[in-house]
């Protein structure tokens, strides 16, 4: 089955590949890192007493949840404009639909890592003179965070999965780069087998990576 | 120091503090024990308002607990408490676990912080585990660097919640003695617990609680001679019988 596989194909459209992936890696980092910080800001929200606030939250969140990641990509790409008046790229306008979908799944993770610290650690937080924020940043984030990386990274690789999904809005990420090139050349089983396996690389070094960092930080 | 004046909480319906009453001068040990939900904690962690209450007022040092305009974080940073469970941060070393409040309430810079959680880890016979996560220290030990966490605020009084009952018997004894001299050192106490060896070597007052009240409030050589109440009685000859 092998015996035709043709390495040239592949040498020769490595620059092209390579762009496709800078998108790929560009995006999943810009919106796994801004999902974080929406999420968490969300996440607190949710947890607030003040209940407008919060209710408000959780019907974003629910909302968002219930809805196909392409027709928020689709959204945001014909809305923006309209409501700004002004013409986005696609790139950031996928870029914010990625922020806002992600936001919501990180939200609901990291609530629950919020409320798997126990209770007694955010007296003694306060008992300690800590004010209720500092109490949140230094005390128990720090506890949640342990127990949510698993699930954030899981989140996280599916992020990295779905950038494939730009091509909807005219971009071109890795998948679609390499689609391209399958087409072009008539080398489907070349180009897709090297997709999966750096699919396959990426993903399970982003998970040794984030192991090595628990263990370095005793996390 | 630490007045407490009638006060009550009502969980929905029901009563979990009736009409308290509970006055602790500056230097002063007092004891407070009684059947579990008879109220001992909830009453304690009204004093440095972590639970709200209902009815009443509570001072410490002349400052409204209840009032809506005290700064509550501030007050509480004077109060130590030490907590059942320990409760010391578990992504923290006992060094950084003293350190953090120093640095993050009372501004100290590093090296003065650091200083101060070498002295008191020093003073509780802990500096050699100074480096370690609470995780890798026995219940004593980290009861004891929890003790230490809240010295470390230079408080004006100390509260304890039951310190000893989540400690197996052989680490009740350390924790105890640190206890003990903090006590003699004149530091204003108000402890929960069923030690009565404790409260007899250094308690200048027992106070009994039962269903939410305060049933006996007593000197205490008077608690240990003849306690008034049949209820303190029966509850005495219960926790002494072994």
């Amino acid at each position: 089955m092998f015996a035709g596989f043709d390495f040239d194909v592949l040498i020769k459209s490595l620059p092209f590949l390579w762009l496709g992936m800078q998108l790929t890696l560009q995006l999943t980092v810009l919106a796994v890192g801004g999902g974080l910080i929406l999420g968490t800001v969300l996440a607190v929200i949710r947890l607030s007493p003040i209940k407008p606030l919060s209710m408000a939250v959780a019907a974003y969140v629910n909302f968002l949840r219930s809805m196909p990641l392409i027709l928020v990509i689709f959204w945001f790409y014909t809305l923006i404009p309209r409501v700004t008046g002004t013409s986005v790229s696609s790139f950031y306008s996928v870029l914010i639909a990625f922020i806002m979908f992600e936001a919501a799944y990180y939200s609901e993770i990291i609530r629950a890592g919020i409320s798997s610290v126990r209770r007694g650690q955010i007296s003694a937080a306060l008992a300690l003179g800590l004010t209720p924020p500092q109490a949140m940043r230094y005390v128990v984030l720090p506890q949640a965070v342990r127990n949510m990386i698993p699930v954030l990274l899981t989140q996280s690789i599916i992020m990295l999965q779905d950038t494939s999904l730009v091509y909807v809005v005219g971009l071109r990420d890795f998948l679609t780069s390499a689609e391209i090139v399958a087409g072009r050349d008539n080398r489907p089983i070349e180009l897709y087998l090297t997709v999966a396996l750096v699919f396959l690389v990426v993903c399970f070094s982003a998970s040794r990576l984030v192991n090595l960092m628990r263990r370095r930080y005793s996390l | 120091m630490i007045e407490v004046k009638n006060v009550s909480k009502w969980y929905s319906s029901f009563r979990v503090l009736d009409n308290c009453s509970l006055a602790i001068a500056k230097g002063e040990v007092v004891v407070i024990c009684g059947p579990s939900g008879s109220g001992k904690s909830t009453l304690i962690k009204c004093i440095n308002g972590l639970e709200p209450f209902t009815q009443g007022s509570i001072a410490v040092d002349g400052i409204s607990v209840g009032d809506r305009s005290t700064n509550l974080p501030k007050l509480r940073a004077r109060i130590g408490m030490v907590f059942q469970n320990f409760e010391l941060f578990p992504h923290m070393t006992a060094r950084q676990n003293i350190m953090l409040a120093q640095q993050k309430v009372l501004n100290r810079d590093n090296a003065a912080a650091d200083r101060k959680a070498q002295e008191l880890l020093d003073r509780i016979g802990l500096a050699d585990h100074a480096g370690k996560y609470p995780a890798q220290l026995s219940g004593g030990q980290q009861q004891r660097v929890a003790i230490a966490r809240a010295l470390a605020m230079d408080p004006i009084a100390m509260l304890f919640d039951e310190p000893t009952s989540a400690l197996d018997p052989e680490m009740i004894t350390e924790v105890l003695d640190v206890m003990v001299r903090l006590a003699l050192d004149g530091m204003t106490m108000a402890v929960v617990t069923h030690e009565m060896g404790f409260a007899r070597k250094v308690a200048h007052r027992v106070v009994f609680m039962d269903q939410g009240t305060i049933v006996e409030d007593a000197p205490k050589e008077e608690f240990f001679g003849t306690p008034r109440s049949e209820r303190a009685q029966q509850f005495l000859s219960k926790i002494l019988q072994h």
